[in-house]
């Protein structure tokens, strides 16, 4: 179709991520474990990792391509790009920018990646410790509004009002994504279960947030690499094919200090309409999902705005048993996702939808014909992605 | 309006300092007045919060200030148990509340809900803009549900 002039030309042919680590736990600097990501996932694709001719992250990476390109001994550095925006709203965005290079043909080989060692540099959970605050901040940290989870929390219990929804979709999700773990190696919170019982005693962190309703901060990186379909099809792997990818962002939803005029949302609703327009499937057609958590509120909200169900059937749908590969009615966060595998900025979704349609997942879905990572509920931008076979 | 005597969370958070380009600077000088004000266009009328260098009703770039009443409601709420920072290890939990105000075009500002931290939250409660002065720093903006809510 010549208006999506993306869509099923390009193909994630690597991926790679280093060995993930509790924050602080890395024993290599951050620049070492994007590089280590970066060759792995050149080694998965079996290609030489200096054919990788562009670089494209999100989240203001600190390991830039410049650097990159000369550690590697690149020849050819032609694609440098950055998405904008924080938190793991440009995962998805980052490959959906690595494409439209590709199609461009400006790049043959792109690499998606992230590198992330809080422990080197400061922690996204902590409030700024600055005396004084200028601009939007000052509107909410000197009311102790400061951290990622307050920032969130309270677009979540206004959705929670306006549909009377409580505390069991959090836990679903919650628990899904430990369940996951529990069969992944690479996961941090592998052989360490999480109970309902468990959830329901866990302190609050902010209200309508338990401890599990939060994502890990962890030490490594993934990386990705994109080429087109032709190339894809001479490397080693199974191409995992583009068929949709969007980003963006709902009218005004970074209007300052929380004025957003729809504000109870994931901030996914005009992004979602473009990703399945692009893609020409319905939500029903989607085998599996990674649904990005910084916090699962963010997520049971994006289910929402993906339309698998409405707004009051989220009690009845959003339940463990639904969310659970290999039968559940939409196996969600299959590899533990941010909650329990890695909080790899969400680059680990995009691995793991396409190693669900590689049939290599450690909670392997029968049959993956469409496989779908959802980047970044809440932030500005968010971006999403589907694969097919 | 009503100035609270003590400051409801501990001293040691980033203080509000005004924007060094000068977007701000009206806001906190109303506060410390103890008076609450909302950006409001020259052009078309239109109010936002917080404030930027061009309406996004009309893309006049002829911007003023209202004074408001300080009655709003509650338009959400969270209710905070971790400490994110050293000077709360001790204050939590805390309330923060979203408020709309009706008499500026439903714009939102955040703030602490003074009182129980423990105390019910019901979205859509009428509150009222308390003045919160700090020693050497700007005034807060504060809120306390009214008996109307």
């Amino acid at each position: 179709m010549s208006d999506y002039t993306i869509k099923d030309k390009v193909a994630i042919a690597g991926i790679a991520e280093t060995a993930y680590y509790k924050r602080g736990a890395a024993p290599v600097s951050e620049f070492q474990l994007t590089l280590e990501a970066i060759i792995q996932a050149a080694a998965d694709a079996g290609m030489d990792v200096r054919d990788i001719d562009g670089f494209a992250s999100y989240s203001n990476d600190r390991n830039d391509p410049p650097r990159l390109a000369a550690a590697l001994g690149s020849p050819d550095l032609s694609f440098s790009n950055m998405f904008w925006g924080g938190g793991g709203g440009g995962g998805s965005g980052a490959v959906a920018n690595a494409s439209a290079a590709l199609v461009a043909g400006y790049s043959k080989y792109v690499v998606v990646y992230r590198g992330l060692a809080q422990g080197q540099f400061g922690r996204f959970g902590q409030g700024s410790q600055a005396r004084t605050i200028s601009g939007a901040a000052a509107y909410t940290a000197p009311y102790g509004l400061m951290s990622p989870a307050q920032s969130f929390a309270m677009r979540v219990n206004r959705f929670m009002h306006d549909h009377g929804i409580g505390q069991n979709p959090l836990k679903a999700i919650s628990l899904a994504s430990y369940h996951h773990a529990q069969s992944n190696p690479r996961a941090v919170m592998y052989g360490r279960p999480l109970t309902a019982e468990d959830y329901d005693n866990s302190r609050w962190i902010v209200e309508p947030f338990h401890l599990f309703d939060c994502c890990m901060e962890n030490d490594g990186a993934a990386a990705v690499i994109l080429t087109t379909v032709e190339r894809a099809r001479d490397l080693r792997q199974k191409p995992a094919i583009l068929l949709a990818a969007a980003q963006g962002s709902d009218y005004r939803q970074a209007a300052p200090a929380h004025n957003s005029p729809d504000y109870g949302t994931s901030n996914f609703k005009t992004v979602a309409k473009r990703l399945y327009g692009m893609a020409g499937i319905d939500p029903k057609d989607v085998d599996v999902c990674q649904s990005y958590e910084n916090f699962t509120g963010g997520v049971m909200m994006s289910l929402v705005e993906h339309g698998f169900c409405a707004p009051d059937e989220v009690e009845q749908f959003m339940t463990f048993e639904n969310f659970q590969a290999p039968s559940g009615k939409l196996p969600l966060n299959t590899s533990g996702g941010n909650l329990a595998e890695c909080y790899m900025h969400g680059l680990e979704l995009i691995t793991e939808a396409v190693r669900q349609i590689r049939g290599e997942s450690t909670a392997q879905v029968p049959n993956v014909d469409i496989s779908m990572v959802c980047s970044g509920p809440m932030v500005q931008p968010v971006s999403d992605l589907i694969l097919r076979k | 309006m009503t100035t609270e005597a003590t400051t409801y969370l501990p001293a040691g958070l980033p203080q509000p300092a005004p924007a060094v380009d000068g977007l701000d600077t009206e806001f906190w000088a109303a506060t410390r007045r103890h008076e609450l004000v909302v950006q409001k266009c020259n052009a078309c009328g239109g109010f936002q919060f917080g404030p930027e260098w061009v309406c996004h009703h009309c893309h006049s770039f002829d911007l003023g200030w209202q004074r408001v009443s300080g009655n709003g409601r509650i338009y959400s709420w969270e209710r905070v148990w971790h400490p994110v920072h050293p000077a709360l290890k001790n204050a939590c939990p805390y309330l923060v509340v979203l408020v709309e105000l009706p008499d500026a075009g439903n714009v939102r500002m955040p703030g602490n809900l003074l009182g129980d931290p423990l105390q019910p939250i019901i979205i859509g409660s009428a509150v009222e803009a308390v003045f919160e002065d700090h020693d050497g720093s700007e005034t807060l903006v504060q809120w306390r549900v009214t008996d109307g809510g």
